[in-house]
């Protein structure tokens, strides 16, 4: 309380003055994102303290997401694939000056294992300290283990963070900024960390704060109230171009608008179906329309820049109702009087359920309600929260999901695509389809190594997805953000795992 | 005198009371008859939405023990009200009585800060109307609460941004910290009362200004700002205070607007994740917090009209 009363005589004070206080002459960097800290425990909220670089993982990446040395110097996997050695890098110092050891790096990841995450797609046997290293046993052989030791939950933490029953009580960590004052859900200030292992950064104070608002993130980039502001609608990108004092970037991510449909239903069951439904849309639109760039429209599943898993000389996306008219007839689907399509007396009448985190998903699914009616398909959009297709997908429910999916979650798509494809489907991917084409190439990808192999075998599981479609791809992301034009060394990490605050410095 | 108060004092306990117990129990009954996996809910509101799959919900129902009956959680619930425990929130893990307390102090601050602002603006514009009904001030101000008061205070909020952090760059256009960053979230929330205020005021002011006491203490001899300061305010502040009452539901669900716009870390806020997250002790936390400070509020106004009107105390 002795805080409020000091705000309002400080406010009271402010408006006696009514002084222009000028709030944004210094030299920190304010970032401003849609994202809310909702925990200390990097488990939930450790996309916030990466991206603000104030935790680490054993493995990092670069901007093409290739994997490079983080906490760990070194990794090298036994033969049979099954032991993995990661050595941890010497003269690391914790945000409360202790030394990082080996026992610690196996006591936090031990405590992510615990925990639901990405770390339970590799079938882990144990972690233990070794030395100077630790040693990951694991059941089955699975290669994408560096890549999975990149995402956040994986983030190292001192053993002083933890309560006795391995609560986080305090974020100590290892990264170039260190946390002055956090007051979850919105906001925290950190410094630079003097005694930091890596290059010294040039920044010396950061502040993060969580706007839910579009319009709010813009109009603070506008004003000078944040040096680097996320995600922009389009009318504020339009608005901040014009606007001297900022530069706006826009950097195309892995993350697609996706269809999951359940296989299972009649009216999906066969492939002709599903293409049907894919050349019914009109992708151009959506990314011209809703998503506001004109690269938007996916043609395939993953964005260009995954490798392999990107299919190179495929046409542009294409309307053809006609097509899909033929596709669905053949399937017996012909239209009843009311124009709705039947098959057997039974109508072509399905829910599409979508939820509103991702503010531009309520407005596709409504495009694709409309552009699939022009075929003759009777589609009820349900808007709800984000954990009813998983739920449904879980209980068969669900018809069909618009959803926007992560591929980049670790920078190798395969941890994704074995989760989301398996031969049991995935709450996020196939429902009710499984390939077993597919299944032996990712089952041979999890334990490859030679490279020439891998992206045969990707290009081969990138090509089953295409054709067969258990997911319709609609639209691909592109991450925009605004930033203050003296702020130089900015750009986008596609992998969304850092903001890269240590590579910027203040232009004269 | 003692009476009267005391008498109202014990009538709000009871209702405090009251209203601790609905709140609750509606808040509980009404978040288990929404639709959807709850273990899947709260798993969304934890980890993400694309880190939810079967196996974080089954580590959130086996946590938190959500298979048991409802009628058992809902007595959990009730005793742990009684020793003053609110419980911890399913998604942050924190205990809800340092969440709220956190969060009740901004939007404390905000509340006081846009009602003192509304009275600060809406009281001189009513007396300086009120004094002379339909004069051009009056006509002027008409206006201006008209279309105050029917823009929502989200609108108001962003046109405050865009002049006084946008355009003239004297204010932060959101965030919280230093103390300027209450200013325009207060004002776009005391633009809309004060609306209000002036025309209560301006209402009392006309009456009290026609009435036969006023004319009789001009004929006196005393100018008009004695007049007005030994006759007029206290008269005017009795319908003034006891519409502040009413105003308060305005600054309740402004709250929850305004502080989402600006960023501002408060209940209104918390509440709206809360829902969307299924945290059901944080919904009950807050929406009891809530309930109490309305009652709260009101047993200030009433105290604060017997104060002023001593016709009411003496009855």
């Amino acid at each position: 309380m002795t805080n409020h009363w000091r705000n309002l005589a400080m406010a009271a004070l402010g408006g006696a003055l009514l002084f222009p206080i000028n709030v944004h002459a210094d030299d920190r960097v304010d970032v401003v994102a849609p994202w809310e800290i909702n925990s200390l425990d990097p488990v939930q909220a450790g996309h916030v303290y990466g991206r603000m670089q104030i935790a680490e993982t054993l493995v990092d990446t670069d901007l093409q997401g290739n994997l490079v040395p983080g906490l760990a110097t070194d990794w090298q996997s036994s033969d049979d694939g099954l032991s993995w050695r990661f050595n941890v890098r010497p003269e690391v110092r914790f945000h409360d000056g202790s030394r990082m050891t080996a026992e610690s790096v196996a006591q936090s990841l031990n405590r992510t294992l615990a925990n639901p995450g990405v770390l339970s797609q590799a079938d882990i046997d144990s972690i233990e300290a070794d030395g100077d290293a630790i040693r990951i046993m694991l059941n089955a052989p699975y290669s994408a283990l560096p890549a999975l030791l990149t995402h956040y939950s994986t983030q190292i933490l001192a053993p002083a963070s933890y309560t006795e029953d391995g609560k986080v009580q305090e974020l100590i960590a290892t990264g170039p900024f260190r946390i002055v004052s956090l007051n979850t859900p919105q906001r925290l200030e950190a410094e630079r960390f003097d005694e930091y292992w890596g290059e010294a950064p040039a920044i010396t104070a950061t502040s993060y704060l969580a706007a839910p608002r579009g319009e709010t993130r813009a109009l603070m980039a506008q004003s000078g109230d944040a040096d680097i502001a996320f995600t922009l609608d389009a009318a504020s990108q339009a608005r901040l171009r014009m606007t001297p004092s900022v530069a706006l970037h826009a950097e195309p991510i892995p993350r697609t608008v996706t269809v999951k449909l359940n296989a299972a239903r009649e009216a999906f069951d066969s492939v002709e179906e599903r293409r049907a439904l894919s050349l019914a849309i009109d992708r151009q639109g959506i990314a011209r329309g809703v998503m506001r760039v004109e690269d938007a429209a996916a043609n395939q599943l993953m964005p260009a820049g995954m490798g392999a898993w990107h299919l190179e000389g495929l046409a542009a996306p294409e309307k053809n109702l006609e097509k899909a008219r033929r596709l669905l007839e053949s399937q017996g689907w012909t239209p009843g009087e009311d124009g709705i399509l039947q098959q057997d007396g039974q109508p072509f009448s399905v829910t599409l359920t979508t939820f509103a985190d991702r503010p531009e998903l309520p407005v596709i699914a409504t495009a694709l309600q409309d552009q699939w009616r022009q075929l003759g398909i009777d589609v009820a959009v349900n808007v709800g929260n984000s954990s009813e297709i998983p739920s449904s997908h879980n209980d068969g429910s669900l018809d069909m999901g618009l959803l926007a999916r992560n591929f980049g979650l670790v920078p190798d798509p395969l941890a994704i695509v074995r989760q989301d494809f398996g031969p049991q489907g995935g709450d996020w991917g196939a429902m009710n389809w499984s390939s077993d084409a597919l299944n032996s190439a990712v089952g041979e990808l999890i334990s490859a190594t030679d490279e020439g192999r891998k992206a045969a075998l990707e290009k081969q599981t990138a090509e089953i997805l295409h054709e067969q479609m258990p997911v319709i791809p609609v639209a691909w992301y592109v991450q925009t953000a605004s930033v203050n034009a003296r702020l130089g060394g900015f750009a986008i990490d596609p992998f969304e795992r850092s903001y890269r605050l240590s590579d910027l410095h203040w232009e004269e | 005198m003692n009476r009267v108060i005391s008498t109202l004092l014990l009538q709000r306990l009871v209702q405090a009371g009251l209203v601790a117990w609905v709140v609750g129990t509606l808040t509980f009954i009404l978040t288990r008859a929404l639709p959807g996996d709850m273990a899947f809910r709260i798993a969304a509101g934890r980890y993400g939405y694309e880190q939810v799959n079967a196996e974080a919900a089954a580590a959130v129902q086996a946590e938190l023990g959500l298979d048991q009956s409802p009628l058992i959680a809902y007595f959990h619930w009730l005793s742990d009200l009684l020793s003053l425990d609110l419980g911890h929130s399913l998604v942050s893990g924190e205990s809800v009585v340092s969440e709220l307390a956190h969060q009740l102090g901004h939007s404390l601050d905000l509340a006081l800060m846009a009602m003192l602002l509304a009275l600060v603006i809406g009281v001189p514009v009513g007396i300086l109307s009120g004094l002379r009904p339909n004069g051009w001030v009056d006509r002027l101000a008409l206006v201006s609460a008209v279309a105050l008061r029917s823009l929502p205070p989200f609108v108001i909020g962003l046109l405050l941004i865009m002049l006084f952090a946008v355009q003239l760059g004297w204010l932060p256009a959101a965030g919280h910290g230093g103390g300027s960053h209450l200013w325009l979230p207060a004002m776009a929330l005391a633009l809309g009362l004060a609306a209000v205020s002036a025309r209560v005021t301006r209402h009392g002011m006309a009456r009290v200004a026609g009435s036969p006491y006023y004319a009789f203490s001009r004929t006196r001899g005393l100018s008009e700002g004695q007049t007005l300061a030994r006759h007029g305010l206290r008269n005017v502040a009795v319908p003034v205070i006891a519409y502040l009452s009413v105003q308060l539901v305005y600054l309740v669900e402004g709250v929850v607007v305004i502080e989402s716009l600006f960023a501002w870390p408060g209940i209104g806020h918390a509440l709206v994740h809360a829902v969307v997250a299924r945290d059901v002790p944080m919904i009950q936390g807050t929406a009891l917090v809530m309930g109490l400070l309305f009652v709260t509020l009101n047993t200030l106004v009433d105290l604060v009209s017997l104060y002023i009107d001593p016709r009411r105390r003496l009855s």
